[in-house]
């Protein structure tokens, strides 16, 4: 299984090297890829298919983390891999249609071809590090995909959005993940299925949830987190309908999904997920049918099917969960149909305006079928797969484990959000097809075979599993169910179940969804409408906190980075007193030992003199050569202490460094404007008792460095094994090139590295200078 | 300023034709210390930066563009041929089977070297990379100004 996901990364990079102009056809071929995973993925369907059990491929990566490259097959990840390698073979025969006159199309199928691969990492990894990883990766490479038409500033600010919310949200659900690591001792999904318990009775327990719910709700577009859904809607249409109906949407539902087992059954969990689920649900769908632009409205109506599998999950129950996955199924496949169908009306109208779009089925009656049976398979008309998840839906309330008034409550949202989902599904599907053709509408061409023949072949499959649901409810539903679950179960898909209240519901749903569609005309005052509640949008508070991270920062470093070196120094130096100073006077116990220093000699008191003398030079000189002058002094007169004290190798280095200092700010020197003087009595006494303050607790350290005593094994091997060892006589040289080889070697690249920075820095600037020229 | 720039051939005498005998002194001496750093005081870091001084004085007495044409590569290529060689020479004995970095020896008492393996060689890679650190940075900043 780590095969082909490899191979996937390296294909997503080898599309860049196809050139769109030479060879565009060859783009319609890359859809082998996709379609050949999807076989690999279904020869695994035996195994998994009576869904209690699960193959897993180990792969080991880095096991003193606890973080390997296993990957797993179950019911739930196999219905999720089917969804994205099918739904993605379709997705790169269209696009390839719908993005020809593109000359980015070679970026476009690699950024799919990433998204693809880390999608399919997401739903099949076992360790949830690694889980993790391929779930950022699909934030990251959906980040390139929703803003793929990069000159359009609407474009990449919602693609910032998404990145920005989902990245959040990825964060706080690695800390989930961090949590369960340590409470449970694994990352494994396999071992924490074994024993669920451990993180059901933990303190961490509601902590872990909520960051879970973070993660999952900000990917799956939850309310409060809704809003980058229907702005990810800039992405082409392909995008749109590959990752925001189908696919990347639902990572956040498989992780609710994939957690019900280990976290579910507490009141809680339960109770946020119905909460959130139920208002996203409702919001959602009341919203989208006041929307004229097609893809809008389908992003509300994506949102609110969202919340609707949140919320069964939610619940929890048998039925619930059955619900829930058969609902994944109906809803990838209308849903994907209709943003298919919008991207072929916009690609030959040019309009996605639902007020202007009208009779279209004159000119091209295929797409009509299958916008057609979408609409009726999310209204939930029998013989249509939708049909049969909406019966369920409406099952799980009759399931007998609540109370008469919470009946009533779970069958009202339920009924509202579907009535509204109906006209909206008619809407899209139904309304751009139907009436009379406008004029200019008449000279449109068929759509080619590329185009029409995905939606096509997503409608017969809604139509064939609503009517021999038998075909996937025994394959893939079940097992995916038993893995949400825990436990078998018995339940089944079928068309008729008698007269009873469901079907009732159905009924009136239906109605109530027809009528509502002829109430509601599409217009731009309805949309002007929803602008009004802008202001108390999720959006507009977090582009607020937003603005004050931005100001916060601003402040921030204008503080600190002010620009002027000596500022900068000051900080560094007051930090570095205040932090040392504090673990010298609070940690360790002040000591100077006099007894063990040695008298001045007459040498050293020269050269202290000299110093003191070279300081007074440069604290009140007003000339820069006679400050570096002095600084000179002060660098050789501590090569003479070198010298005395016998380190004769420091010391030549020290006299190389400080000549080459020297010179370095000579040249520097030259470049500065004359010398003036900045500074005030105020200033200067400031800047005295930093420097006295500095001083005085360096010279501790070096008195208390002393005192402690030192190390001695460490120089003695040194000294002993030099020539034993290295063949060398000289200590120091020999732990330079030999016993510490590795850290000079590191040392080295450290000074090239300040080169390379000085080179670019200075040469970036020339050429900026030159430019302006 | 100006009066200092007209005088700059008069003024550079005395440097200049002390710079074309020190020059090839300071390199030499270089050498030399990058060899005995194995036995006495010395090494490739020392080395190196006598070096870089040898040619900043060159540079001084007639211009860095004319040190660097000395050399027919740019100072800043010889930073990558520097880590190359202590790359390499931490690579030499994993050929031979032993780990990464460790010592080599190929002869004992070759004439003015002593004794010769991978640590010397590691240490002209340093003595390199040194040169070229500071040659770049020296160079580029007085190009500037």
């Amino acid at each position: 299984m780590l095969l082909p996901i490899i191979v996937t990364f390296l294909l997503a990079f080898l599309m860049l090297l196809l050139k769109p102009q030479k060879i565009l056809r060859l783009f319609k071929f890359v859809c082998v890829v996709p379609l050949l995973l999807f076989l690999y993925l279904i020869t695994y369907l035996p195994a998994v298919y009576q869904g209690t059990k699960s193959i897993l491929f180990k792969n080991e990566w880095i096991p003193s983390l606890g973080i390997s490259l296993d990957f797993k097959i179950d019911g739930l990840s196999m219905l999720f891999g089917l969804m994205i390698t099918g739904i993605g073979t379709l997705i790169y025969l269209y696009a390839a249609e719908y993005l020809k006159r593109d000359e980015n199309i070679h970026r476009f199928y690699c950024y799919l071809t990433l998204f693809m691969g880390a999608m399919l990492g997401v739903v099949l990894s076992d360790n949830l590090i690694t889980l993790f990883i391929f779930w950022e990766l699909t934030s990251i490479s959906s980040f390139f995909l929703i803003g793929y038409n990069t000159d359009q500033e609407a474009s990449r600010k919602s693609a910032l959005w998404a990145l920005s919310l989902t990245g959040l949200g990825g964060f706080l659900m690695l800390a989930a993940f961090a949590l369960i690591g340590i409470v449970a001792g694994t990352y494994s999904l396999n071992e924490l299925l074994a024993y669920p318990d451990v993180l059901l009775n933990n303190e961490y327990y509601y902590i872990i949830i909520f960051l879970l719910f973070a993660g999952a709700f900000t990917k799956s577009a939850q309310f409060p987190f809704h809003f980058w859904l229907p702005g990810a809607m800039k992405a082409p249409t392909p995008v749109s309908a590959y990752l925001h109906s189908a696919t990347m949407v639902k990572a956040g539902i498989y992780i609710l999904a994939r957690f019900s087992p280990i976290l579910g059954g507490d009141t809680v969990w339960n109770d946020t997920l119905m909460i959130v689920g139920g208002i996203t649900m409702v919001m959602g769908a009341v919203l989208s049918v006041f929307h004229k632009d097609m893809k809008g409205l389908l992003a509300y109506s994506t949102i609110s099917a969202l919340g609707i599998i949140v919320f069964l999950i939610g619940i929890g129950t048998e039925t619930a969960l059955y619900a829930a996955c058969t609902f994944i199924l109906v809803h990838a496949l209308y849903k994907a149909t209709l943003f298919l169908i919008t991207g072929i009306v916009d690609h030959a109208t040019h309009t996605r305006d639902l007020s202007v779009l009208r009779g279209l089925r004159k000119v091209m009656p295929v797409i009509a079928i299958a916008g057609f049976i979408a609409a009726l398979s999310s209204a939930g008309i029998p013989f249509t797969f939708g049909f049969l998840s909406k019966e369920l839906i409406y099952g799980v309330s009759t399931d007998g484990i609540w109370t008469q008034e919470s009946i009533f409550v779970l069958t009202g949202i339920a009924l509202l959000t579907n009535i509204f989902l109906t006209s909206s599904g008619f809407l899209a599907g139904i309304r751009p097809f139907f009436g009379k053709l406008p004029k200019e509408f008449e000279k449109i061409k068929k759509p080619n075979f590329y185009l029409w023949f995905p939606p096509v072949l997503l409608s017969a499959l809604t139509l064939l599993f609503g009517i021999v649901p038998s075909i996937v409810d025994q394959s893939i539903l079940k097992s995916a169910t038993i893995s949400v679950l825990g436990t078998s179960t018995q339940m089944y898909l079928s068309l008729w179940h008698g007269f009873n209240l469901v079907l009732l519901l159905s009924a009136i749903t239906i109605v109530l969804g027809i009528l509502l569609y002829f109430a509601i005309k599409p217009s731009s005052r309805n949309e002007s409408r929803l602008k009004g509640l802008d202001d108390f949008s999720p959006q507009t508070i977090l582009t607020s906190i937003a603005l004050g991270i931005r100001w916060f920062a601003f402040r921030y470093t204008r503080f600190f980075h002010n620009g002027y070196l000596r500022v900068y120094i000051m900080f560094i130096v007051i930090f570095f007193t205040g932090i040392v100073g504090y673990k010298l006077f609070a940690d360790v116990p002040l000591r100077v030992n006099t007894e063990d220093l040695s008298a001045f000699r007459i040498y050293e008191f020269t050269v202290f003199v000299i110093t003191i003398i070279a300081i007074y030079f440069i604290t009140s000189t007003t000339s820069r050569l006679t400050s570096i002058a002095a600084l000179g002094v002060i660098g050789y007169s501590i090569c003479l202490i070198f010298v005395f004290y016998g380190a004769p190798d420091l010391a030549m280095t020290q006299f190389a460094i400080d000549t080459l200092t020297v010179v370095l700010f000579v040249l520097v020197l030259f470049k500065l404007p004359p010398f003036l003087k900045f500074t005030n009595k105020k200033i200067q006494f400031r800047d005295g008792v930093i420097s006295v303050c500095f001083g005085i607790l360096i010279s501790l350290i070096t008195l208390q460095a002393l005192v402690s005593p030192s190390e001695k094994d460490v120089s003695k091997f040194y000294a002993d094994n030099a020539y034993v060892l290295a063949k060398g006589k000289n200590v120091v040289n020999v732990i330079l090139v030999d016993f510490r080889g590795f850290d000079t070697m590191i040392e080295t690249i450290v000074l090239s590295i300040a080169a390379v920075g000085v080179y670019s820095i200075l040469k970036y600037k020339t050429q900026d200078g030159e430019k302006s020229e | 300023m100006e009066r200092n720039r007209n005088n700059e051939r008069l003024d550079k005498t005395i440097l200049r034709t002390s710079t074309n005998y020190l020059l090839p002194l300071l390199i030499l001496f270089s050498i030399f210390l990058l060899i005995r750093g194995h036995y006495l005081p010395g090494g490739g870091f020392v080395g190196g930066l006598v070096a870089s001084i040898a040619f900043v004085l060159h540079s001084f007495a007639y211009s860095p563009t004319q040190t660097v044409k000395m050399f027919s590569i740019k100072p800043f290529f010889v930073i990558p041929t520097g880590l190359m060689l202590c790359f390499l020479s931490g690579m030499l004995p994993t050929l031979l089977g032993y780990p990464f970095m460790s010592g080599v020896w190929f002869a004992d008492n070759v004439v003015a070297i002593g004794a010769f393996g991978s640590a010397l060689i590691f240490d002209v890679g340093v003595y390199m990379v040194v040169i070229g650190v500071v040659l770049t940075i020296l160079f580029t900043i007085s190009e500037n100004t």
